[in-house]
């Protein structure tokens, strides 16, 4: 397929399609809403579902519901309006349905401003809602990648039985990148819905649906199966991109629109004559530890780089467990860093550490 | 001379046109050969028949409260009125 | 000029209202109810005990334009929170001014809540059809076959349902003690609203209970249509779909209002 000029909101919702999405349920909020308006569209042109529902609460619940009853579904949505649906995440996660979301985040906390941040990673990445929990976060930091991580979440989510979180903020969604969309997948027949789905009891007994577990001893054994899962997805599922990491001496760490931004500044870095690289994750859960453990056994330094006052840091550390330094750049609030500052700072660690 | 007459403020007036449709004696219009700050074409007051009675009808209509009107009374009847 | 005549100013921008440019487009009645409000407290004399509650809508920055106190609500959470503020500042004139997204979408849980506790509190309620910041996605109230962002080929009700009429529903609720809706789109049902809005203001000075004022609006940016023809569409279209008078007068308020 040819490449086309595309924006970052109607590529992920019209890559959702193509995936075989067969409802979408969400509410208007900047800076995502162009692709609540995209699903408008093109759902009833393809006989698909769509609703806008009177809120992201409504919204989550939607989906919930549309997932017991077996269909590939999705909703969208930007920080405050994923707060909101926190409870319904949560419910989902204890459910074991599959749902795919889109979180393209804002400037925060509160009402915060429209202008695109990474604040929300430790709500997405930890869980979010309550309960031991994780769903898969995916951080593209393209539109390309916006388009190819939504058409995959749908078939995690389903391998998994599990949420699946593409987690972009306001710039990847407004953006416009020349990139491809995949083909289209037929949606699933009825006849071909899972056999846990709420489908009408014909010819089986009754499936039943629900995250309640009375008994304390039943929902610790539903909890060590959630755990189990975890474990699979943590062995099977990790991404990340290594750009120049081979002989750096400094090694960067950023998602999303920082890893875009730290790309800028390593390749500038280069032409100075600093060996810097960046390790990009993509999955941020699973988050690749061993990528960063590799890495921080091989660097001087680590300049960990985000849209926020520090969180995936946490993780970072984790994975280096204090064997090199590591600083750290943000910004936060809405404000996208410029490569050249975040070049500055790795000519402060040059000198500092070599 | 009028018995009132009203001031637009150009530095709220966002050039609508609203307060053109509703004045009963058709006294104002808008100044296409100028700009506010804003970069609107202001609405203004053209009464050369002093025309204008005070009414105010087109206070009520202008989103911006950007009208002041005034009306010219007898000295005793404003003083009464204060 | 000796004739004994004094130039009196019949008419100036209320004290309750910034001396500020707002942000709404040009002909938005948003800027006219702003106005209404600002000059019932100014009549009232309660600028300075009134706290205000600005919903997530084009009415996000009203903070920035009425000269009181004023609080953000989360979006549709304002009478919420106006209930917060009110019942610890019970001498206190507290009011929302909510679009329709805010208050008949997300919040119509907080909105139906709030006349049944028959909360002492005033809503002003902007319907305008559709959701105006967000670029022109419908509104609960968006007519049957009218076209927004979300509905492009225009409303349709197996799909999305019907127009939720808030005041009709409202004043079915015990607590409510003043519900009516009016229209700014010409400048006698400018007047009557204003009469309006002053008696939801007295009726929480009174503590008869909720009271809320439906004012019809236009939306001329996302209805796609000059200022003066979104004034006439919504006399021609919006009246009839939501039409304006008393749905609940408390006993103990004389009104001369009658319908319209």
């Amino acid at each position: 397929m040819a490449k086309e000029l595309l924006e970052g909101n109607r590529a992920f919702a019209e890559a959702a399609i193509r995936a075989g999405c067969e409802a979408y349920f969400g509410y208007p909020i900047t800076p995502q809403t162009e692709a609540l308006e995209h699903m408008a569209a093109r759902m009833p042109e393809l006989g698909r579902v769509f609703l806008q529902a009177e809120s992201e609460v409504a919204a989550v619940n939607m989906v919930y519901g549309a997932a017991c009853a077996g269909v590939r579904v999705m909703t969208s949505s930007s920080s405050p309006g994923v707060s909101l649906m926190m409870e319904g995440l949560s419910y989902i996660a204890g459910s074991e349905v599959p749902v795919v979301l889109v979180d393209v985040m804002r400037g925060g906390p509160g009402l915060g401003n429209i202008a695109p941040s990474q604040g929300d990673y430790n709500q997405i990445v930890k869980g979010g809602g309550h309960g031991d929990y994780r769903p898969i976060v995916l951080a593209p930091a393209t539109v390309q990648e916006m388009i190819d991580l939504t058409y995959e979440a749908f078939d995690l989510a389903e391998k998994y039985r599990c949420i699946v979180v593409v987690l972009a903020d306001g710039n990847l969604g407004q953006m416009m990148e020349p990139a491809e969309l995949p083909p289209m997948r037929a949606v699933r027949k009825a006849s071909e819905r899972p056999s846990w789905a709420l489908t009408g009891a014909r010819s089986r007994p009754p499936n039943i649906i629900s995250s309640i577990y009375i008994d304390p001893v039943k929902e610790e054994i539903f909890n060590q199966k959630l755990q189990a899962k975890q474990r699979e997805i943590e062995e099977n599922e990790v991404r990340a991109r290594e750009v120049l990491l081979e002989d750096a001496d400094i090694g960067i760490v950023a998602f999303g629109t920082a890893g875009r931004i730290a790309y800028s500044a390593i390749q500038a870095a280069r032409s100075e004559g600093i060996r810097a690289g960046l390790l990009r994750p993509v999955s941020l859960y699973p988050f690749p530890y061993d990528h960063v453990r590799r890495l921080a056994e091989r660097v001087r330094s680590i300049l960990v780089v985000e849209m926020n006052a520090g969180q995936m840091l946490d993780d970072v550390r984790l994975g280096a467990l204090g064997r090199v330094p590591i600083r750290f750049y943000g910004r936060m609030g809405g404000m996208t860093p410029m490569p050249d500052e975040v070049l500055d700072e790795i000519r402060k660690l040059h000198v500092e550490v070599g | 001379m009028a018995k009132g007459r009203i001031t637009i403020d150009e530095t709220l007036c966002k050039g609508c046109e609203l307060c053109t449709s509703v004045c009963p004696k058709a006294l104002i219009h808008m100044s296409m050969d100028r700009f506010t700050p804003k970069g609107y074409h202001p609405a203004s007051l053209i009464d050369g028949e002093s025309a204008c009675t005070g009414c105010a009808i087109c206070s009520v209509i202008c989103p911006e409260a950007a009208i002041t009107v005034y009306r010219w009374a007898p000295a005793r009847a404003a003083l009464e009125a204060a | 000029m000796d004739t004994g005549m004094v130039e009196q100013i019949v008419y100036a921008r209320p004290e309750s209202l910034l001396p500020v440019h707002t942000h709404y487009c040009p002909g938005c009645t948003h800027g006219v109810a702003h106005r209404l409000v600002a000059e019932v407290l100014d009549e009232m004399g309660v600028r300075q005990e009134t706290i205000g509650v600005a919903p997530v809508g084009c009415a996000v920055f009203a903070y920035n334009y009425f000269n009181v106190d004023f609080a953000e609500a989360a979006h549709g959470r304002a009478p919420a929170m106006a209930t917060g503020i009110k019942r610890v500042s019970p001498d206190k004139i507290v009011f929302t001014y909510q679009g329709d997204g805010d208050l008949a979408s997300i919040g119509a849980g907080e909105i139906l809540h709030v006349a049944g506790r028959g909360e002492a509190i005033t809503v002003v309620f902007i319907n305008n059809a559709i959701y105006g910041m967000t670029g022109g996605q419908m509104a609960p109230t968006t007519l049957p076959g009218q076209r927004t962002t979300s509905t492009p080929t225009g409303r349709d009700v197996e799909v999305h349902g019907f127009p939720l009429r808030m005041c009709e529903v409202l004043a079915e609720l015990d607590g409510a003690a003043y519900v009516v809706r009016r229209s700014l789109h010409d400048v006698p049902h400018i007047r009557k609203a204003k009469k309006a809005l002053r008696q939801a203001f007295e009726v929480q000075r009174m503590g008869l209970g909720f009271a809320m004022v439906e004012l019809l609006s236009s939306c001329p940016t996302n209805w796609g249509i000059a200022p003066q023809e979104a004034l006439n569409f919504i006399e021609t279209r919006m009246l009839p779909a939501f039409p304006l008078g008393d749905y609940k007068v408390h006993p103990a308020i004389a009104t001369a209002e009658g319908r319209g």
